[in-house]
Order: structure tokens, then C-alpha cells, then sequence
């Protein structure tokens, strides 16, 4: 049971854990602080894989920011605790069986060829940050500018939104 | 060192438990909360393949760049979706989703 | 605890605020050499907590989560005063989050790396035929002076952190006291021992960003070994005039305890100058102490001489002043940085 075993595993059951709380809470100001604690918990995963950039990128742009939107948004609106869902029985006896089975599903997909996706020499290290940014302004540099596009219509889309109906 | 297939399992557990909370919800902003999960755990089994790929080209780094892409991407449609969400919730005064099943308010 | 809080996240709210502030000073550097001798196990102390080659990200990181204290803390009360002051000052600090993020994009630029460490250590040496220290404020070293990106950093910087002139949302003028109303003793404290440590974590990235950390001011040569003595020379006077005052203190309490005090700050003078060795250790981390002590002077100093900005104005300044000035920062400095590469 080495050491990375371990915080893998604590990690991996706090991300657990923030899921089902954010399935099982009642109030979506809750839901969104356990999502909030699935995002660090996988911030701290990356870590661990080796990814410190993308650690950082995660909690800074997810954590900080999109949870932040849901959580004033979420004050905004006022969102009070959900009302009471009766659910067919259809959906408790064989929906929540079917999600489970298509979880398995995956995971027994991803896992049959485990063995071929073994670790090479990479392991253990951590990505360098310059040869990602090195990446992102030459071999990825069309994706890149497109995504920034992509911010500048989302944003002129939210003030179109956001704007006060003439009546 | 942590063998990639524990990874793999974390994420398709995490994705399930995604679908599961869009189905079972009544919230508009629970079941946008849910999307952002799954595609959560799409961006773990990335980062994971990533540091499991052979280096071609000289870097195994092509998962950890679509990993920066899709949370730039997430967070574009999270500004638009909630937009959407609050006029919605405004014009009907609920944030219940089933509440939205006209065309017309 | 007010009527009809959700209990679980008025109690988290000061608890997260405090949390993120003490943490984020676990990747701030204060000297460059570890202690001078071994403990248990043969490790090295170094004199930081970890130094990350992401540190200064992790700092961005921080401050962004830090957002939640308040806006939970706002939401949680259940009351008109605190949610409309949470919400103001959530909005207020994502807005400054991105120009405080993107005026030390220059100086990451001109050291080529995020550690903090490694950022003070490419500020080391003389510029101007060694007349100024090869600080990023002053020097053209591989890159531009940063005057403009250390304005908007501090500026931002005051913004984050909640102080006048930008403190609008928990002003006690203005709207009762902001988001921190319903609390009261030590969730109150906790709220501003927050923003205290969020001060002086500032400070500290002004002086390691912009400042040159734990570099002196003064050349290496050996005619400048005189100033090798300062921190001698500012703690024994010091620590006289504590003796002096606190021989005449008011309560029976203070006569007893601040001559202790002052004796020992004299001690410790003494000993600097006694002991050679220590002298040249504690170098490093007085230099990197007395420009933190100067911003902090800085900001108490704003605080008592600026007035307040409008929540409009507030809001211009963050996005239409600051955030323009900074990626034009940026732009300038990559461009000198691609120039002097070239040559």
C-alpha cells in the first residue's frame, strides 16, 4: 500500500462522496458545494497523475469561477429547497438498475484492455508547463484561437441575455 | 505508482453517478450542476490517458491540452446556459424543469 | 446564531475565508538558504513550505476560491444587508481577479517560470551599470519594466482584498456592515484575520513579483558590506525605546511585559551583531520582511487617506481601466522579451 495508493484512494472517495451528495442533497446550494468538493478532489488528482498545470487551470477556471456563477446565481433566484418527487416505480426499479448498469458497463470496457495501457517512462514526473504552452501556440494554435472566439460569442450571447426587455 | 485502470473505474463511477443526478432531478440548476460533473470525469479518464500514452513526438501531452479546451468550453456554455436559465426562471417562476414543458409560456 | 440560517454554511463561510488566507502563505518563500544546521534525520529546513514550480498559480488559485467566503457568508444570514453586500463583493472580486492575474503575466514572461523562488533569484544582480538593483520594477533585464503591471497588481491587489478605496460592500456607512453582519465575535474575527493574512499575502507577492524579493538594494561588493548591519541597527534602538516605554506603561501588566519584550528584541540585535554567520543568514528574509512591512504601511496608509469609490465607479475601473492597461502590459513586455531574444 504505497503512498500514492492511499491519497489516491481518500481522494477518490471524497469525489465519490461529492457526488452522491450532489445527488442525494436537497437545497442546490449544497449540490453546488459538493460539486465543488468533486473539483478539488480531482484538482488533487491531477496532481497526482502529474498534471500540475492542468491542476492549477481546474481549480482556478472551475472552482473559481463556473461554480462561483452557479453559486450567484443560484443566490439570484432564490432557489429554494426541491419539492417532493414521487417517482414512478419504473423509474426507481429499473432506471436507477439501468444508470448502474451502464456505469459498469464503462468501467468494464476501460479495464478489460488495462493491461495494454501500461505506464511507460513518463511516470512519476511532472508535465512541464512551458511544453504545454509551447503546444498550445504551435501544434494546437488553430483549436486555441478558435476557443477564444468561442468565449467572445459566449460573452456578447449572456449580455444579450442579461439585457432589460424595451416594453 | 497508481495503475491507470483505477483511474478509468473513478471516472465511468463519477459519469454514472452524473446521469443518474440528470435524470433524478428536479432543478434546472441541479441537472446543469450534473452535466458539469460528467464532464468532469470525461476531463479525469483525459488526464489519465494522457500520462499512460507513449511519448510521440517527443511530449504525451495531447490529453492534458484537450483537458484545457473542454473546461474552457464548459465554461462558455455554463455563461450562456445560466443565462438562459435565469430568463426562463424569471418568465415562469419556477426552477422546477418540468414546469418548462410548453412552447409557449 | 440569527433565525432561519442554513446552519451548515453560515458556520462554513468564515471558516473557508480563514482556511484559504493561511494557506495560501504556505508557498511564499523567505529565504533563499535552508537552516544552517540539520535537524532530526539529517533534513534541511528550508525556509518555505513548499516551493511548487506552479507556486505563483497556486496563489491565483487561492485567491479565487477565496470569492466563496464571502458569497456564502452573504447568502447564509438570511437578510437583505448582508446577501446584497455578499453579492456586490463576489462580483467586485471576480471582476479584479482577472486584471490581478493578468498584470503579472509581465513578470512571468521576463523570469520565464511560475516558482517564486526561482522568479526573486532572475531579479538578483545590477542593472543601469550597477547602479539599481535588477529589480522587475526597474530593470530592462531579458524584458520591460514592470511600473505599469506593479500598479495594476497593487491596485487590483487592494480591490481582492476588500480595502478602502474599494471597500464599498462592507463599508459601515453604507450598508450596515456588508456581508459580515450577522456574524459576530469569533466568526467576525475570523472573517478579518482572513483579510489581514490576505494583506500581507499581497504584500508579499508585490515585494517577491516586482521588488526582488529577499534581494538587497544595495550591491554585493565589499564596500557595501556595511549595510550587512542594518537589521542590527534598526532592532537594538528598537528594542531601547520599548524598555524606555515600557517602564512608564499605564497598567501594571504593561510594565511587566513590555521590558521583556523590548529585552529581548535588544538580544536579538546583539546577537546579529556578535555572530557573523547568523548576520548573513538573516539577511534574506529581513530585506523580504521590510518591504512587506512597507506595503503593509502602504495600505494602512490608503486606508486612512483615500475615500471610497461608488460601486459603478468601482466597476469601470476593473474593466474598463485595469484590464485594458494590463494586457497591453503583457503586450509590451512580450515584445521586448521577443526583441531582446532575437539580438
Amino acid at each position: 500500500m504505497s503512498a500514492p495508493l492511499v491519497i489516491f484512494f481518500v481522494l477518490a472517495a471524497l469525489a465519490v462522496i461529492g457526488a452522491i451528495s450532489l445527488i442525494l442533497q436537497k437545497h442546490p446550494i449544497h449540490s453546488a458545494l459538493s460539486l465543488i468538493v468533486v473539483m478539488v478532489a480531482l484538482a488533487g488528482l491531477y496532481l497526482l497523475i502529474g498534471a500540475e498545470f492542468v491542476a492549477a487551470v481546474q481549480i482556478i477556471v472551475y472552482g473559481g469561477a463556473i461554480m462561483v456563477l452557479f453559486v450567484l446565481v443560484i443566490m439570484l433566484l432564490n432557489a429554494g429547497e426541491e419539492e417532493r418527487t414521487n417517482f414512478s416505480k419504473l423509474a426507481k426499479f429499473g432506471g436507477l438498475p439501468l444508470a448502474l448498469a451502464l456505469t459498469g458497463l464503462l468501467a468494464a470496457t476501460m479495464t478489460k484492455h488495462g493491461a495494454s495501457v501500461a505506464n511507460p517512462e513518463t511516470a512519476g514526473t511532472l508535465a512541464p508547463t512551458g511544453q504545454i504552452s509551447t503546444l498550445l501556440f504551435t501544434t494546437f494554435v488553430y483549436p486555441f484561437e478558435l476557443t477564444s472566439f468561442l468565449i467572445l460569442v459566449a460573452i456578447m450571447g449572456a449580455l444579450v441575455l442579461a439585457q432589460r426587455e424595451k416594453s | 505508482m497508481v495503475p491507470t485502470q483505477y483511474y478509468l473505474i473513478l471516472s465511468a463511477i463519477l459519469f454514472g453517478l452524473g446521469v443518474v443526478a440528470f435524470v433524478f432531478r428536479r432543478n434546472i440548476i441541479t441537472i446543469f450542476m450534473s452535466i458539469e460533473l460528467m464532464l468532469n470525469a470525461v476531463n479525469l479518464s483525459f488526464v489519465a490517458f494522457s500520462q499512460a500514452m507513449p511519448a510521440t513526438k517527443g511530449h504525451n501531452l495531447d490529453g492534458q491540452i484537450f483537458v484545457l479546451f473542454v473546461i474552457v468550453v464548459a465554461a462558455a456554455e455554463a455563461a450562456v446556459g445560466l443565462g438562459i436559465i435565469i430568463l426562463t426562471a424569471r418568465n415562469r417562476q419556477s426552477l422546477n424543469v418540468e414546469r418548462v414543458d410548453l412552447l409557449k409560456l | 446564531m440569527p433565525g432561519g440560517v442554513d446552519k451548515f454554511v453560515y458556520l462554513l463561510a468564515p471558516f473557508l475565508a480563514l482556511t484559504l488566507s493561511l494557506a495560501s502563505l504556505a508557498v511564499i518563500p523567505f529565504g533563499p538558504k535552508p537552516l544552517p544546521f540539520p535537524f532530526f534525520g539529517g533534513h534541511q529546513i528550508d525556509l518555505w513550505i513548499t516551493n511548487p514550480d506552479i507556486g505563483l498559480l497556486i496563489l491565483f488559485a487561492v485567491t479565487a476560491l477565496g470569492v466563496y467566503g464571502i458569497a456564502l457568508a452573504g447568502w447564509a444570514s438570511n437578510s437583505k444587508y448582508p446577501l446584497l453586500g455578499g453579492l456586490r463583493s463576489s462580483a467586485q472580486m471576480v471582476s479584479y481577479e482577472l486584471a490581478l492575474t493578468m498584470s503579472v503575466v509581465g513578470v512571468v514572461l521576463m523570469a520565464n517560470t511560475f516558482n517564486l523562488s526561482r522568479i526573486i533569484d532572475a531579479q538578483s544582480g545590477r542593472t543601469l551599470w550597477g547602479i539599481l538593483p535588477a529589480w522587475n520594477i526597474i530593470s530592462f533585464h531579458g524584458g520591460f519594466p514592470q511600473l505599469v503591471g506593479f500598479f495594476c497588481f497593487f491596485t487590483a491587489a487592494i480591490a481582492e482584498t476588500n480595502r478602502v478605496p474599494f471597500d464599498l460592500p462592507e463599508a459601515e456607512s453604507e450598508l450596515v456592515a456588508g456581508f459580515h453582519t450577522e456574524y459576530s465575535s469569533f466568526k467576525f474575527a475570523m472573517f478579518f484575520i482572513a483579510e489581514y493574512t490576505s494583506m500581507i499575502t499581497v504584500s508579499a507577492l508585490c515585494a517577491i513579483l516586482f521588488f526582488g524579493g529577499w534581494n538587497s538594494p544595495f550591491p554585493a561588493s565589499d564596500f557595501w558590506k556595511f549595510t550587512h548591519y542594518l537589521p542590527s541597527v534598526i532592532l537594538i534602538p528598537f528594542g531601547l525605546w520599548v524598555i524606555y516605554d515600557g517602564i512608564k506603561y499605564e497598567t501594571i501588566w504593561g510594565r511587566l511585559v513590555l521590558p521583556v519584550i523590548g529585552s529581548v528584541i535588544t538580544l536579538i540585535g546583539a546577537v546579529l551583531l556578535a555572530f557573523p554567520a547568523i548576520n548573513e543568514f538573516v539577511q534574506a528574509p529581513f530585506w523580504l520582511l521590510a518591504k512587506i512591512f512597507f506595503f503593509l504601511f502602504f495600505y494602512v496608509w490608503t486606508r486612512g487617506t483615500l475615500p471610497r469609490f461608488r460601486y459603478d465607479q468601482l466597476m469601470n475601473i476593473g474593466w474598463k481601466l485595469l484590464l485594458p492597461v494590463s494586457i497591453a502590459n503583457v503586450i509590451v513586455t512580450a515584445g521586448f522579451v521577443l526583441w531582446r531574444a532575437g539580438k
